[in-house]
């Protein structure tokens, strides 16, 4: 089970909406998924042109909990606003702060996201900050009183899965507070590598929504996290250099 | 009255004063919106009494998929 905050959660599996092919196929990899959280982002709405179908106007929103991010955000005053325009809906008071620092591998700004989570922790929101592996970082952030920190994976959309797995693990090791590895998640082996590592969720969205199949993926991608978590649970063995057989030694009819 | 709209400058019809009527116009008042004017959040219990100026800056913004 997966704590934020006081809210408890089944999966672990926390699922983006953006960049599906159609509603229909993105309805039902939502629904394959099983995940119960949901992440969205905050835009402006195209009121002049004709009214185009809305993915979450379309949810049973009893049964989701809503994650916007701040993305668009350069600046922590920037993502206060975004957040402050979500919460203002009614729907949701958790908000996943998105600062990004640099466009060409959207990395996020670590100053401007340890700022703009101070603010909104401030404001009463859930703050689960989005961040890049920097292990100092999450545990200020959690110093902040965050209540999740999201390391990244490798950079968003990248599909380059886990390129750092040690601080990766550092930052899991030292927190007290729940590790999402959000982004950069490419296949199911990474999604499970991460929950082996000891996450306590994985938040995806590309890797479903881009896969050729999303509804097949969401499924695998809800297995891996399971098989992941399990795995981890159960505790592996220790790598050892040479083999050892599993079969007995002696009694050996062939002597 | 002008107004700036989502970026666009829009003349308003007469009759359109308030945030509920600005709503209704666009045939949006049953959509999940977040209403600011001036950069100030309108909460849904004021639609009706937030009465818009000329030369207001008006954002209406709405959840779209995203990671």
């Amino acid at each position: 089970m997966l704590k934020i905050a006081d809210r408890t959660f089944q999966s672990r599996l926390l699922l983006g909406t953006g960049k599906y092919p159609s509603f229909d196929i993105q309805k039902k990899a939502v629904e394959v998924s099983e995940a119960e959280i949901l992440t969205f982002a905050v835009r402006r709405m195209n009121i002049f042109s004709d009214k185009q179908p809305n993915f979450l106007e379309q949810l049973d929103l009893s049964k989701y909990t809503l994650l916007p991010n701040t993305a668009g955000a350069k600046t922590a005053e920037e993502a206060v606003r975004i957040a402050k325009m979500a919460k203002a809906s009614g729907l949701c008071d958790m908000i996943k702060v998105e600062v990004i620092g640099d466009d060409r591998t959207l990395l996020p700004d670590p100053v401007e996201t340890l700022k703009a989570s101070e603010m909104l922790l401030e404001e009463g929101f859930i703050v689960l900050p989005y961040t890049s592996d920097d292990v100092v970082l999450a545990r200020r952030l959690e110093e902040l009183g965050v209540h999740a920190v999201m390391p990244a994976a490798s950079p968003i959309g990248s599909g380059k899965g886990i390129i750092n797995p040690l601080y990766l693990k550092f930052i899991i090791e030292q927190s007290q507070v729940p590790v999402i590895i959000d982004a950069g998640i490419g296949s199911p082996k990474d999604a499970a590598f991460a929950m082996e590592l000891g996450a306590d969720g994985v938040l995806l969205n590309t890797a479903v929504s881009g896969a050729k199949d999303p509804v097949k993926m969401a499924q695998a991608m809800k297995l891996a996290v399971t098989a992941g978590r399990l795995g981890f649970e159960a505790g592996r063995i220790e790598e050892k250099e040479y083999a050892i057989a599993s079969s007995p030694t002696t009694g050996m009819v062939t002597s | 009255m002008s107004i700036t709209l989502n970026g666009k400058s829009v003349d308003l019809l007469e009759g359109v004063i308030t945030v509920e009527q600005l709503l209704s116009h666009y045939h949006i008042e049953n959509r999940i919106v977040i209403v600011e004017v001036n950069k100030e959040i309108v909460m849904k219990e004021n639609y009706k009494t937030i009465s818009l100026s000329h030369g207001d800056v008006v954002e209406i913004i709405h959840f779209v998929g995203g990671g």
